[in-house]
């Protein structure tokens, strides 16, 4: 069985600032994938290239399927196996949070109306966000936005999600609701691929997590990998991590 | 000298000023239909077309807002005169109306389109969604609604400078009035009379189109605030 | 028939220059007047503000050319019947210009921070002092740009003044076309010669809003 994501030796530059140097890594069916790293260390823009909203200089990566590296790819084709979720959340701020989740299923794979509506009902049900299918984004929290934009992603049934931080914008105490959406997601055998700075979730979720630091893969592992860090560095990020998080708790 | 102000001699001419009003209603609505449709697409070419494209929308926006419109009424009605076709005064003053408000709405709808977010785009995109879906429902849509006091401001003032078009003789409310007060030698009291039918006239025309704003734009008539 | 010549050029630029000289008094008449009555606007004399908003609204509520008509009619009531065109295409734009005038800056005005007043008042400074050395200095800062853009309207709006008998840029290209007829070719150099005076207007208006913007952030 093939991998879901593969990349290989893949480099990336912008302008003079080399950002990926050389990384490659597999992300099989069903397994979740936690990338972490300092900012600067490549990671956003590695997920950002898994989505072909960057484009690389160098090395392979086949996702799906298709073959980013191909001057031919099909985007559209791309994007609807795969689903990404920002830390932003975008969503659209003059449709409802019902039409965001419909406008998708209806322009793209026109879906009738009716079917879209029970659709985004069902989705919004698994996130929790049922009750609020009336309302506009800048009446909820950002702790619902980021459900919604989750619920968003998945109508358009994708096989693989990406998650690029998205509990980084949240206060504290909303990041937990986000969190075991996410948990569910991976539970239900979804492939996902997350960049976050959440260790407790990466260490209990992903089946593998991936340390990048300076633009390339550092370390690559199980979740204990983060109690029994090999290299300088990470112990270095683990322990800053962890010694931040307990400044916090006294 | 004493002057005795007589406004009952306009009385008999009601129905006229009534005709004007409705010229002048055509006139406008018209105008602003076709006006909106030229500036959004010029705003489109100028925001995101090619390079030539946005010279050629540059080019036609500045030349438009640095010259009067009685000018470009003129060189509209005389123009295509002389290309040999034969326009009625109504129809270039249409044309020389549109071709103005165009200018204008494009630079407002242009600043709503620079507005939206990189990041809807990209969020649109991932959704699989395609260029034209995208800037249509993601783009275009919250532009409008964020630009549209301002359009509506556009529109009243144009209602107000379609006076000028009874220069090349055009059928709406000044025309009327000019030929009122030459019937009764009582310029005065026509041009005040006239000049109130403007006032209700744009005050009538903006209510409107708010209330119009509220029907098409479910967010605001909803949450009350701007996006 | 003759055709258009440099002669024909020669008139158009004279009456250009009577354009700007028209613009000119519209535009330091109406400022004068629109000063009045923005501070009118945010008057503690609640006559005062309702006056001026009522001034306002009529004039920006009317076309400038049935302005210009009522004025020079009005005008010829009085028993003034022979006033100098100049005269009444001044005070028709005079007019015309304050009502917009006054509403830009009665805008800036109202855009300087509420924080600056209550610190001057703080500073137990009387209303007009306020006014003077700390409110008005950072609004006329606010209110350049958009000044220069209204000077820009007010010399396309000269054109108008024709209908009272002026004889300003517009009129001289109609008289030069009943007499050569060649509408386009006139036509269109008396564009180009507006285009001359109001885009340098316009770009300096845009540099002043940039400008304004990177400094106040």
């Amino acid at each position: 069985m093939s991998a879901v994501v593969s990349l290989s030796n893949v480099h990336k530059q912008f302008g003079s600032l080399k950002v990926l140097d050389g990384v490659s890594f597999e992300v099989g069916r069903g397994e979740v994938a936690a990338i972490i790293g300092q900012s600067g260390s490549g990671k956003s823009t590695v997920l950002r290239c898994i989505n072909a909203l960057e484009t690389i200089q160098q090395g392979t990566i086949d996702v799906c399927g298709h073959a980013l590296h191909d001057a031919s790819l099909n985007r559209r084709a791309l994007h609807l196996d795969v689903g990404i979720v920002f830390q932003s959340y975008n969503l659209f701020p003059h449709l409802t949070v019902e039409q965001n989740i419909m406008l998708a299923p209806v322009s793209v794979k026109s879906i009738p109306k009716k079917q879209a509506r029970e659709l985004a009902r069902e989705v919004l049900t698994r996130v929790g966000m049922e009750a609020k299918a009336e309302n506009y984004p800048e009446q909820l929290s950002g702790g619902q936005q980021q459900r919604v934009a989750i619920a968003r992603s998945l109508a358009m049934s994708p096989k693989l999600m990406l998650f690029d931080e998205v509990t980084s914008a949240l206060d504290p105490q909303l990041t937990g609701e986000v969190l075991r959406v996410m948990e569910d997601l991976a539970r239900g055998g979804m492939t996902m691929i997350l960049v976050t700075h959440e260790m407790a979730f990466a260490r209990k979720v992903a089946s593998k997590v991936i340390y990048m630091h300076q633009g390339k893969v550092w370390e690559t592992g199980s979740g204990d990998m983060l109690d029994q860090p090999k290299t300088a560095e990470l112990r270095n990020f683990v322990g800053g991590v962890s010694h931040d998080r307990a400044e916090a708790s006294v | 000298m004493t002057y005795h102000f007589d406004f009952s001699a306009l009385l008999p001419y009601w129905p006229e000023f009534a005709r004007g009003i409705w010229l002048t209603l055509q006139l406008s609505a018209i105008s602003t239909v076709l006006g909106f449709v030229l500036g959004t697409l010029c705003a489109i070419g100028r925001a995101d077309g090619s390079r030539w494209v946005k010279w050629l929308v540059a080019i036609y926006v500045e030349a438009i807002r640095n010259t009067p419109l009685l000018v470009q009424v003129f060189i509209i009605y005389f123009g295509i005169a002389t290309l040999g076709l034969h326009v009625s005064a109504n129809l270039a003053a249409v044309i020389a109306l549109v071709i103005n408000v165009g200018a204008y709405t494009c630079e407002i709808v242009r600043a709503g389109i620079e507005s939206v977010h990189k990041s809807q785009i990209e969020a649109a995109e991932c959704l699989g969604l395609s260029r034209v879906q995208t800037y249509w429902h993601v783009v275009l849509r919250p532009a409008i609604e964020r630009v549209y006091p301002a359009v509506t401001s556009q529109y009243v003032l144009l209602m107000l400078a379609s006076s000028i078009t009874s220069q090349i003789s055009a059928e709406e409310l000044t025309a009327v009035a000019n030929r009122i007060q030459s019937d009764t030698f009582r310029a005065f009291e026509t041009y005040i009379v006239t000049g109130v039918l403007y006032l209700l006239l744009s005050l009538v025309v903006r209510i409107c189109l708010w209330l119009f704003g509220l029907a098409v734009f479910v967010r605001r008539r909803k949450l009350g605030t701007a996006i | 028939m003759p055709t258009f010549s440099l002669v024909h050029l020669e008139f158009l630029l004279t009456a250009a220059q009577w354009t700007i000289g028209l613009s000119i008094a519209a535009f330091v008449g109406g400022g004068l007047v629109g000063f009045v009555v923005a501070l009118a606007r945010i008057s503690d004399l609640r006559v005062l503000r309702i006056a001026a908003t009522v001034y306002i609204q009529l004039v920006q509520g009317t076309p400038l050319l049935i302005l210009l008509f009522a004025i020079y009619f009005g005008i010829a009531l009085l028993g003034y019947t022979n006033l100098p065109p100049l005269i009444a295409a001044s005070a028709g734009l005079i007019i015309y210009s304050s009502g917009f005038l006054a509403e830009i800056w009665r805008g800036c005005i109202d855009s300087v921070p509420k924080t600056q007043w209550q610190a001057a008042e703080c500073l137990a400074l009387t209303r007009w002092q306020r006014m003077v050395k700390v409110i008005l200095p950072q609004a006329a800062r606010i209110a350049t740009a958009p000044t220069v853009g209204f000077l820009v309207q007010i010399v396309k709006n000269t054109s108008l003044a024709s209908v009272v008998g002026f004889v300003e840029l517009a009129q001289a290209g109609k008289l030069i076309n009943n007499s050569i007829y060649e509408p386009f070719t006139v036509f269109m150099i008396v564009a180009l010669i507006y285009f001359a005076i109001c885009f340098p207007l316009s770009t300096w208006s845009r540099s002043l809003e940039r400008k304004l913007n990177v400094g106040r952030r």
